[in-house]
């Protein structure tokens, strides 16, 4: 009985992480090139954050509920759990991109042109250097909260180590309500810490 | 070919407007090599804006402007600016790159090898005041105000560009160390033979460091007059400076 449930955290947990890890990638794939099209264009820039925040304000489950009878990207599964969580990853990333670059001092920006740097050098020299741990703040936040909102997927059959905390809660079984909330506990410590570390041996200054 | 092509800079009846607000009207002024133009005015007078139109971080609304005898709009706009040094208040250093990499910035992006770059750098930073060795490597962060200023002049040298903008360059500096650089910067006008165009709100360090005097008043040209002429307040603008430099004087006893 003990080794079957070892044997389920652990593929459960494996399951989680794939769920996590596809939704982050997936969301700062999208969320950093984005930003950096939005550090040129005010305009468009007030609506594209404003859009993510209402985003972040519809509750997961709901969100969840929502994309189930959606075509093609909805359905049970994985898949639409990944969007979801995808949804929820862009705002943090977005907006600390946004927040490192826009941050960068207007004296060294000044200099960089006036020295002859082109747009692109100027972006990549000196632009994303100064703002990566701000990026990279924004990359830790969305993957420590995507790794709590993650256990909700379950409920729309995308697995992960939700599945425990649903079934725990369905046969009123703390034990397998742990089972689940824990190791997803540690997994978001663990992601913190490591990405903090990350972000200090990164940081350009 | 061209009458004005011993001029670095040419400026031709520029204006320049910002919104709805003109910011310069009708100014015409050459910068010849070894000398420096510094442009004296109030804060707002537009000495900033005329700055910015010489190496195209504005774009001119009216007039021309002729660097090396061609028009500023003619130039490949990057291979015209890392031919005109920049010098602003607060350096603008790049705080993720080292002394050494700031002072390079101008001959890396023309592409000079490795090398050359480090030989260029390190005879600079040695006519700026800072030992490579004890400099090169560290970061601005490391750096004092006046250091920091003598790296960004070291940047804007170079590439051994024809001419020099510098826009307030020792006003945020204690008096001093702004002292300290302003002589130096003298000695290198006059070895280097550039051209240079100073501006400051600084009445003694126009008087210092001018060949000629252009002083600004609303955006158009007041006066223009070697600093000992200047002394001699032919306009009400020129007499306002004046009188802020004698009492001065008497308001620090």
């Amino acid at each position: 009985m003990n080794q079957r449930l070892g044997g389920e955290i652990l593929s459960l947990t494996l399951e989680h992480i794939e769920l996590v890890l596809v939704a982050i990638a997936v969301a700062a794939l999208v969320a950093i090139p984005g930003a950096l099209v939005l550090t040129r264009r005010a305009g468009l820039r007030r609506g594209m954050v404003g859009f993510a925040n209402v985003v972040q304000t519809v509750p997961s489950l709901a969100l969840f509920g929502f994309l189930l009878p959606l075509p093609f990207i909805g359905g049970i599964g994985k898949h639409t759990a990944i969007i979801a969580l995808c949804l929820y990853a862009i705002l943090p990333i977005l907006r600390n991109t946004l927040v490192g670059i826009l941050g960068v001092d207007a004296a060294v920006r000044e200099s960089a042109v006036a020295m002859g740097m082109t747009p692109q050098q100027i972006l990549r020299q000196v632009e994303l250097p100064l703002a990566l741990p701000s990026i990279l703040a924004g990359v830790r936040i969305a993957t420590v909260t995507t790794i709590g909102t993650a256990t909700i997927a379950a409920a729309i059959g995308a697995g992960g180590l939700g599945v425990f905390i649903f079934e725990g809660i369905a046969s009123v079984n703390s034990a397998m309500i742990l089972a689940g909330a824990i190791p997803a506990a540690l997994m978001a410590v663990l992601a913190d810490e490591g990405l903090e570390w990350i972000e200090r041996r990164w940081s350009a200054v | 070919m061209n009458p004005a092509a011993t001029a670095v800079l040419e400026i031709r009846n520029l204006s320049h407007r910002i919104g709805g607000r003109w910011i310069l009207h009708n100014i015409d002024l050459t910068v010849a090599p070894g000398e420096t133009v510094v442009l004296l005015g109030r804060s707002g007078c537009g000495k900033t804006t005329l700055l910015k139109c010489v190496n195209r971080l504005l774009t001119p609304t009216q007039g021309e402007i002729l660097f090396q005898g061609r028009s500023t709009a003619e130039w490949d706009l990057f291979r015209m600016r890392r031919w005109i040094g920049y010098v602003i208040q607060d350096a603008g250093l790049f705080p993720h790159w080292t002394v050494a990499a700031n002072a390079g910035l101008v001959p890396l992006l023309e592409r000079w090898e490795a090398p050359a770059i480090e030989k260029r750098v390190n005879e600079l930073l040695e006519t700026v005041g800072l030992p490579p060795s004890e400099f090169a490597a560290r970061y601005p962060r490391e750096l004092s105000g006046g250091q920091k200023q003598r790296v960004g002049i070291a940047r804007a040298l170079a590439a051994d560009p024809p001419l020099l903008l510098l826009d307030e360059p020792f006003a945020a500096l204690d008096p001093i160390t702004r002292f300290e650089l302003q002589k130096q910067f003298q000695t290198l006008g006059s070895t280097m033979q550039k051209a240079s165009l100073f501006v400051t709100h600084d009445i003694r360090e126009a008087l210092m460091l001018a060949t000629r005097i252009v002083l600004l008043k609303g955006g158009a040209i007041d006066l223009v007059a070697t600093p000992a002429n200047f002394l001699a307040g032919a306009t009400d603008e020129a007499r306002a400076f004046l009188a802020s430099l004698e009492e001065g004087w008497s308001g620090g006893g």
